[in-house]
């Protein structure tokens, strides 16, 4: 087991690394110039060469990625090009909001997609079944923009029931804090809610033609045990996956969630950081992500375990 | 992780008698199949169904809500709504296809090739994994400002994004077909490589590979509109659902119907092939049914 | 159970806390700025916001009032000696930076000293500057070797750059490089702990400020902060923004999408303004270094098309918030005229364009136009060019991405097959094109602005237009660098508009300018 754990958080790094030349290549072949961006409009060829200079970015390739990887290794990932922040700081201030928003959609989503998942398989052919398969199939159709949107134009503007933007630190008291999270949870939840209700749907189905739920039936457990205690557990491991995979899912959707609501979080940081050419935001931030995913992803494995006490390591 | 789940599929091929079958038992499918075939058809008939120019512009009929002159309305530019609707199901049509095709050959290839060659897996699988771990929609961002926006980079971004996905779908279909007796047998009795991946392995990833690619077209369409929504997507003179609706988006309160008229489209031909992949997995295979 | 309990605990307790907090509310201004605070170093940015910012936390010596008259703003006494070679400037008393320290001649000297290596006007100034030398640590003397009628035009600039002062240590910063601190002696002070770059700036009254007693007159007059804290929350989405304003999360939105307007004159809190008197130039710009553009004919033949109302309806969204402006200068300034604007005024003639098009040898050369589609005032402009060329037969590409490609494209000098460019759009506030001095108006070649054109006539007007000391022969010599303009055409104006500001009705004060100034301005 810890063996195992080793080998995949070194196969962690190696990713990392990977991602890390990648992002860095990619940025040094972008036409974008950040001393263009600083100089702004009333500037001279003359005056982006001077600023280009003093923010090093006339070094060749190999000698910029390497202070970046020299930096890295003593834990600093830079300052931003524009702020003259630490990216570290940077990072810090947003990563409050967007862990809120995707642990408050992931909570909602699979409180309310793994029963109805299951709710389908139970009654599966049924028009019960077929008004969930529906939905989750028109929560597919509708961008996350619009359907943000529509949320913002009902509750915010015609109801006035939730704030139509920002975010509060939780510091600032629970509801502050949830009242600003639910319009933005439900727009980002509900492809990722489609989602895991049909993979529940698909596990349980699975699961509940084995053997053993015959057996438990034919000794006489009610459904609803059968149901719960014994076939859910067994479609575990496949809807933990889907978790897993969702939240490089999550974060995508995120980025444009946290644009219409104006949610000072990571993935408006990072698209603001590329759409200025502010590179060493943009590195930080997606070695981040990366690291992220790799992480979760790593959990959801060895949380099979709970599921499957056959699984070893 | 998820594709394990489909490793068991059957070694028989389909056939296209039991295809027409299948069909005519998921009328969910045939709807999904003719709302698509019509989106295909007013994409390839656009200039005959009273459009006009979709880039003439004439600011002074700007914002003009539907009428008999103009369908949808105008927009900010007095662009004819109606047409730069039906014009963008050639974009849109062409992102979510093109993807599909582009992701499912690439990948494809790659889930073949490793899934035989052990050296190369690793390395593979450890890129793939990088490839997957940054958010679609940020690569696909900084894809498009590595370049200038067009549709091909639009492609282009999305199939990157898209192919580790397939990958890992097709090596562990591989893993778990090579496995199989019949397979093993053929390599036991020196079979080359090329063949045995042709004769066994590959029409055993056609129907779970058709279905993955419906859901394929499906995303790929709607992060085309995604990718507009940031300022990442389609060339904005050229109109595609997404880029109509993105750039009316400030609007949404005022002139609704910019956003009405391509996101109805477009939902409606998510929808479609969304029910036509649904469909094409029950009726390919009654087992993986269960499992997507 | 206790779960559940428990929250509802935190929750009741939460509501309580609010409430008690609303109680011993200060005034907090919520500002939704034009764009997000990046760059805190209003000398090595032009940047608006920017400039915006430095108004918060800095203050100048000289400032223009709405009569386009340079006022003096932190100098208390100034005199020009009778050579006019020499300044000599007292500062005010009780001037402060935000650090405590008192602001000394050396201050104001180093801080000059570093705004005239970047800004256009400074340049000037710097050019025909002998020496800066402190009398004492509230006088200071401007010696110049010649004589510079624009020197307290200069000082008093009101648009990027602007020559703030700055504490000498910071000023001493290479004029090349940002300084990374914010302070000031102006009316407010920037909070640096509070600053979430992206999404909120914080600024805090400076109680220390001495404000001038006259009344507040554009950067001229009193800057007395009426508000305790002003919150710049910065939203990207315009719809959200139009949302937060109608909801009162916000106070005040600085600038909105004109389409927007009538959502929220329905909301009878909300008031919709044009604070902005003169309003912002859209121009188009040619390569001149590169085929067809460097074509007088070529440029020439779209004088007679360009039809600025398309253009005013593009960007501005309505006739009541923009119009032509057939000059090269802000019309509604004092420099401005028709002169010579016959072609670009007149019936809009696409046969004399034709005639044009041949006798500039087009032979169909591609025209690449630079777009960016997160810039709605450059984006209108250039899907109308790009329609308007292809009207003309001419072969013409539109190449769209975000404003930080654009602006690193339009520094590229190759041909448009290695990725140079034709034509780009952008656009101006009003005070940054009054005069012959503005940018876009420098004909020296490769040291002008983006396009680089050059036309010795026009730079020999423009030098013989500095040196005039009276407003009568400054506007002839004006007049004549115009028609030389519209010979040589270094741009082609496309519309003048305002954009619009909206404020919920509580606020009152409200500086009318063309600047955004958050002094003066009270909430109730």
């Amino acid at each position: 087991m810890i063996v195992y754990i080793l080998r995949r958080l070194g196969a962690t790094l190696i990713v990392m690394a990977v991602v890390a030349l990648f992002v860095f290549s990619l940025l040094f072949l972008t036409p974008g110039d950040p001393a263009a961006v600083i100089a702004g409009d009333v500037a001279t060829t003359d005056d982006i060469q001077r600023i280009r200079e003093k923010l090093g970015l006339n070094e060749p390739f190999l000698v910029q990625f390497g202070n970046w990887v020299g930096r890295l290794l003593h834990g600093d990932l830079g300052t931003s090009i524009f702020t003259n922040l630490p990216v570290t700081k940077l990072i810090g201030q947003r990563v409050q909001p967007t862990v809120s928003l995707t642990l408050l959609t992931l909570v909602f989503a699979v409180l309310i997609a793994v029963p109805v998942g299951v709710l389908a398989a139970a009654k599966a052919g049924t028009w019960t079944d077929r008004l969930v398969m529906g939905f989750s199939v028109l929560a597919f159709s509708v961008p996350v923009f619009v359907l943000a949107y529509l949320l913002i134009g009902l509750f915010s503007i015609r109801l006035e029931w939730l704030p139509v933007q920002g975010y509060r630190p939780l510091s600032d008291g629970v509801w502050p804090w949830l009242s600003h999270l639910i319009l933005p949870s439900i727009a980002l939840g509900t492809v990722y809610m489609a989602f895991i209700a049909r993979i529940t749907r698909a596990a349980m189905l699975d699961v509940l033609a084995q053997d053993y739920i015959r057996t438990a039936n034919a000794k006489g457990l009610s459904p609803r045990a059968v149901l719960t205690g014994h076939a859910l557990k067994n479609a575990g491991v496949p809807i933990i996956t889907v978790i897993g995979i969702g939240i490089a899912l999550l974060i995508s959707g995120a980025i444009v969630t946290e644009t219409v609501f104006a949610i000072p979080g990571i993935g408006r940081l990072t698209v603001d950081a590329i759409l200025r050419r502010d590179y060493p935001i943009i590195q930080g931030v997606i070695l981040l992500f990366s690291g992220v995913y790799v992480l979760i992803n790593l959990l959801v494995d060895l949380s099979y375990r709970l599921f499957d006490p056959r699984i070893r390591y | 992780m998820t594709t394990a789940v489909l490793t068991e599929s059957k070694p028989a091929s389909p056939t296209w008698q039991w295809f027409g079958d299948a069909f005519r038992r998921h009328p969910t499918a045939i709807a999904g199949g003719i709302v698509l075939a019509v989106m295909v058809l007013i994409a390839l008939l656009a200039p005959w169904l009273g459009t006009v120019d979709p880039q003439a512009l004439s600011p002074i009929q700007r914002l003009k809500p539907p009428s008999s002159e103009h369908w949808f309305g105008t927009d900010m530019l007095g662009r004819d709504v109606y047409s730069r609707v039906i014009y963008g199901s050639r974009i849109s049509l062409a992102v979510g296809i093109s993807v599909a095709t582009f992701s499912i050959a690439v990948g494809l290839t790659i889930g073949l090739v490793t899934g035989f060659t052990r050296w190369l897996d690793a390395i593979v699988m450890r890129v793939m994994d990088g490839l997957m771990s940054i958010p679609s929609v940020l690569l696909a961002i900084a894809l498009m400002a590595l370049t200038k926006a067009s549709v091909g980079n639009v492609i282009l971004a999305i199939t990157l994004a898209e192919v580790p996905r397939v990958v890992r779908l097709v090596r562990g279909l591989v893993l778990s077909l090579r496995e199989q007796p019949y397979v093993e047998a053929a390599i036991a009795a020196g079979t080359n490589l090329p063949l045995i991946l042709l004769r066994h392995i590959l029409p055993n990833t056609v129907a779970p590979l058709l279905v993955q690619g419906t859901y394929i077209c499906a995303s790929a369409m709607i992060l085309e509109a995604i990718l507009s929504f940031i300022g990442a997507g389609t060339p904005p003179n050229i109109p595609s659902w997404g880029n109509i609706m993105a750039e009316a988006r400030s609007l949404f309160q005022i002139a609704g119907y910019l956003i009405l008229f391509p996101g109805l489209f477009l939902s409606l031909t998510v929808l479609a092939v969304n029910m036509l992949g649904d469909g094409m997995r029950d009726a390919l295979d009654p087992r993986l049914a269960r499992r997507m | 159970m206790k779960v559940v309990s428990a929250s509802l605990r935190a929750f009741a307790l939460a509501l309580a806390f609010a409430a008690g907090s609303a109680a011993a509310q200060e005034k907090v201004l919520k500002f939704i700025p034009q764009a997000d605070l990046r760059i805190l170093d209003p000398i090595t940015t032009t940047a608006y916001i920017t400039r915006n910012h430095g108004y918060m936390v800095y203050d100048t010596l000289f400032a223009a009032d709405a009569k386009f008259q340079v006022q003096p703003q932190m100098v208390d006494k100034w005199e020009l000696s009778r050579d006019k070679l020499t300044y000599t400037f007292t500062l005010r008393d009780g001037l402060k930076f935000h650090d405590g320290q008192p602001v000394r001649s050396a201050d104001c000297i180093a801080s000059i000293e570093r705004w005239g290596k970047r800004d256009s006007l400074g340049q000037r100034l710097a050019q025909s500057t002998e020496s800066w030398t402190a009398v004492n640590d509230k006088t200071f003397k401007l010696k110049l070797k010649k004589p510079f009628p624009l020197t307290l035009d200069a000082l008093g600039k009101l648009s990027s750059n602007v020559p703030f002062i700055m504490p000498e240590r910071i000023a001493r910063t290479d004029a090349f490089q940002n300084v990374t601190e914010a302070i000031g002696s102006g009316p407010f002070k920037f909070v640096k702990e509070e600053w979430v770059p992206g999404s909120k700036v914080v600024y805090a009254k400076n109680s220390d400020y001495v404000p001038r007693k006259e009344a507040p007159s554009w950067a001229a007059g009193g800057k007395i902060a009426k508000v305790d804290r002003v919150e710049w929350i910065y939203i990207p989405d315009s719809a959200t923004a139009a949302a937060a304003l109608n909801a009162g999360e916000a106070d005040w939105w600085e600038q909105l999408p004109p389409d927007l307007i009538p959502l929220l004159r329905k909301n009878k809190d909300v008031r919709v303004e044009n604070i902005d008197p003169i309003g912002s130039l859209g121009l188009m710009r040619f390569n001149f270094l590169q085929p067809p553009f460097n074509n007088q004919k070529l440029r020439e033949a779209l004088l007679y098309v360009v039809n600025q109302k398309d253009y005013v309806m593009g960007i501005a969204g309505s006739e009541a918030n923009g119009h032509p402006c057939y000059s090269f200068y802000t019309c509604g300034t004092p420099l401005a005229s028709e002169i010579g604007a016959g072609p670009l005024k007149g019936k809009r003639d696409f046969d004399k364009a034709k005639q044009l098009i041949q006798a500039s040898g087009y032979k169909g050369e591609k025209i690449v136009i630079i777009s960016a589609t997160d810039q709605p005032i450059v984006h209108a402009q250039s899907l109308i060019t790009a329609e308007l060329l292809r009207k003309l037969g001419l072969n013409v590409e539109l190449q769209a991405g975000d404003w930080g490609t654009l602006i690193t494209r339009r520094t590229s000098k190759e041909p448009v097959d290695k990725g140079g460019w034709s034509i780009f759009h952008t656009w101006f506030v009003g005070p940054d094109m009054l005069s012959p001095a503005n940018m876009p108006m420098v004909n020296l070649g490769e040291k002008s602005w983006f396009g680089w054109p050059s036309d010795p006539k026009i730079e020999e007007l423009r030098q013989a237009w500095f040196n005039t000391t009276d407003a009568a022969s400054g506007k002839k010599v004006a007049d004549a660098v115009q028609l030389a303009a519209f010979r040589f055409l270094p741009y082609i104006t496309t519309a003048q508009f305002i954009i619009p500001t909206a404020y919920r009705s509580n606020l009152s004060g409200v500086i009318v300018a063309p600047v955004t100034f958050l002094w003066n301005v009270d909430k109730k």
